[in-house]
């Protein structure tokens, strides 16, 4: 574990330097920490995979008294594990077709049909392991190896929210419009980015998230919002 | 209170300072790209520091003024002109009814802020009423201005009800002390990146010294630098991590990025150095073509020199008190 500075505002934490179950959990938990415990002159927080970046107002606390007040929150959390259980949510995905152009060549490049990729997609569970890049955007850990497939050569201008994409070993959806090189599978009828809600996001870090095929049909007449499994 | 849009300009969008707390879900700050000017022109008009203001990108609009309102323009010098008289930045401005407020060209700079009295009138999205443009939402319908737009401003609680036929210059301002000093070419100020000892020696030698300039790939998210490229030791696999205002983050291919207010909340490129606090305005005036360098100071500098402005610029909100009691 380190502690070091981002520019003049901000104050880093690092857990670990390689993506892991346990430094998840202490991000997680000193999120949680800082949520109900904000240290005077902080601002907000990032959480990502092994960091937490807590940006703060150098008119009222200079770096080493930032430094020592994040200190100070890591401690109250050191010892602690989450006893909340990770809500487990549900996102319906309508595979290939218009929605999922390249589903067909992620399935040729692993030696698998549509069928069996959408099977072993939807048949994971993932962890959100970080919300960043885009509003609502997941980083998620747990995709199989089986359907792994590498970034497309020129990357579209435009991919509409909502769509599913596998880049390399990982998955994860747009929740807005925007340019990118992932492969296209499918996408979800429901918005990851809710601007008119608090909070604005459907997915937080910790949360696990299955994805359930459904139909064109299902997916044109999607009324519901998300189905929390649990949690 | 209205704005009539007559020519919107090139980029002319709703900023404030910016959308906070919510960069954990990965909501971009957004906010202006120079927030001193934003701030020192709300001061002007009588507003909060943090109210809605214009950003006006190196061609600015024609606004018609249907009522009669006080305002204040600050960064960039882009030419403004009431009904053809040219009016000056960082004083307060009385604008009559139905005059015309127009820009030409840039003389310094490539941002200005207008500031209208009461502000801009548009509804809070999540806490701000920045223009989040990738996103649609926020500022004016979450989009730049558009020919026959209407900008509904707050009620004025402006100093200046002398009414006249013609536009009023104040004849007090924001002293020179507190203004940035905008350069074609300046110098950025900036403290080491937590993997700045990753990059080669001659790549840390070369970012100290030599000249990068700015490409016309640039925009609000962030300015992209070419003719020099820089290196790592060896490969680095980085693991996502936060960025913010003024991080300076190296691709693969060598070439540095600038981040700014419409910045990712987090990123995976090594971060080589950031801009300090202070020095944000100048790189947020900087055209396309121009060069920057970089030049190196502690993070205690970097800090102090943040509290000295803060203190001047609460210094400068007591004398605006006592200007208009």
């Amino acid at each position: 574990m380190r502690y070091f500075s981002l520019g003049d505002t901000a104050v880093v934490v690092e857990f670990d330097t390689v993506i892991g179950s346990s430094s998840h959990e202490k991000v997680r938990l000193l999120s949680l920490y800082l949520d109900q415990y904000p240290f005077l002159g902080m601002i907000e927080y990032i959480p990502a995979f092994t960091t937490v970046t807590v940006f703060y107002d150098p008119f009222v606390l200079r770096y080493a008294e930032a430094e020592a007040e994040l200190e100070r929150a890591v401690s109250q959390v050191e010892h602690l594990s989450l006893k909340q259980k990770a809500r487990t949510v549900e996102i319906p995905v309508c595979y290939g077709g218009e929605f999922g152009p390249d589903l067909e060549d992620v399935a040729s490049h692993n030696g698998l049909t549509a069928e069996e990729v959408v099977r072993i997609h939807s048949g994971g569970e993932y962890l959100v392991y970080m919300i960043g890049f885009a509003p609502g955007f997941p980083y998620l850990g747990g995709m199989s190896e089986r359907i792994a497939a590498p970034r497309r050569s020129s990357p579209r201008l435009s991919i509409p929210a909502g769509t599913v994409g596998i880049a390399g070993m990982q998955t994860g959806v747009y929740p807005i419009e925007t340019p990118g090189g992932w492969q296209l599978i499918g996408r979800t009828p429901v918005p990851l980015f809710r601007p008119d809600r608090n909070p604005p996001t459907l997915l937080m870090a910790g949360d696990v998230i299955r994805f359930r095929p459904i139909t064109q049909d299902e997916y044109e007449n999607w009324e519901g919002d998300i189905v929390c499994v649990s949690g | 209170m209205c704005i009539r849009v007559k020519k919107p300009g090139l980029l002319t969008t709703v900023q404030d300072t910016g959308r906070f707390g919510l960069q954990k879900y990965g909501v971009l700050a957004s906010g202006a790209m120079d927030t001193m000017a934003l701030r020192l022109a709300n001061l002007l008009a009588g507003n909060e520091e943090q109210a809605a203001a214009l950003e006006i990108t190196l061609l600015g609009p024609a606004l018609v003024f249907e009522k009669a309102t006080l305002v204040a323009l600050a960064g960039g010098n882009l030419s403004p002109a009431v009904d053809g008289m040219p009016i000056p930045l960082w004083r307060p401005v009385y604008i009559p009814a139905g005059s015309t407020l127009t820009f030409g060209g840039a003389v310094s700079g490539c941002r200005t802020y207008l500031a209208v009295a009461g502000g801009i009138c548009v509804p809070d999205v999540m806490e701000s009423r920045s223009t989040y443009l990738r996103a649609g939402i926020g500022g004016f319908h979450g989009r730049a201005l558009q020919a026959g737009d209407v900008l509904k401003t707050g009620e004025s609680t402006g100093w200046l009800k002398a009414p006249s036929d013609e536009a009023v210059v104040l004849p007090w301002g924001v002293s020179h002390e507190l203004r940035p000093v905008y350069e074609e070419n300046p110098v950025l100020r900036v403290v080491r990146g937590p993997e700045f000892e990753c990059f080669a020696e001659e790549s840390k030698q070369k970012f100290w010294k030599e000249p990068f300039r700015v490409t016309p790939q640039s925009d609000r998210m962030g300015y992209r630098l070419a003719d020099v490229s820089l290196e790592l030791t060896e490969p680095l696999e980085m693991v996502s991590s936060a960025v913010s205002f003024g991080t300076i983050q190296v691709p693969p291919e060598g070439n540095p990025i600038v981040l700014l207010a419409d910045r990712q909340t987090a990123g995976g490129y090594p971060r080589i150095a950031q801009i300090i606090s202070v020095d944000l305005p100048l790189i947020a005036q900087v055209k396309p073509g121009g060069y920057v360098r970089f030049e190196e100071v502690s993070l205690e500098e970097a800090q102090a020199l943040y509290v000295k402005r803060e203190f001047d610029m609460k210094q400068f909100k007591q004398g605006l008190t006592l200007q208009v009691r």
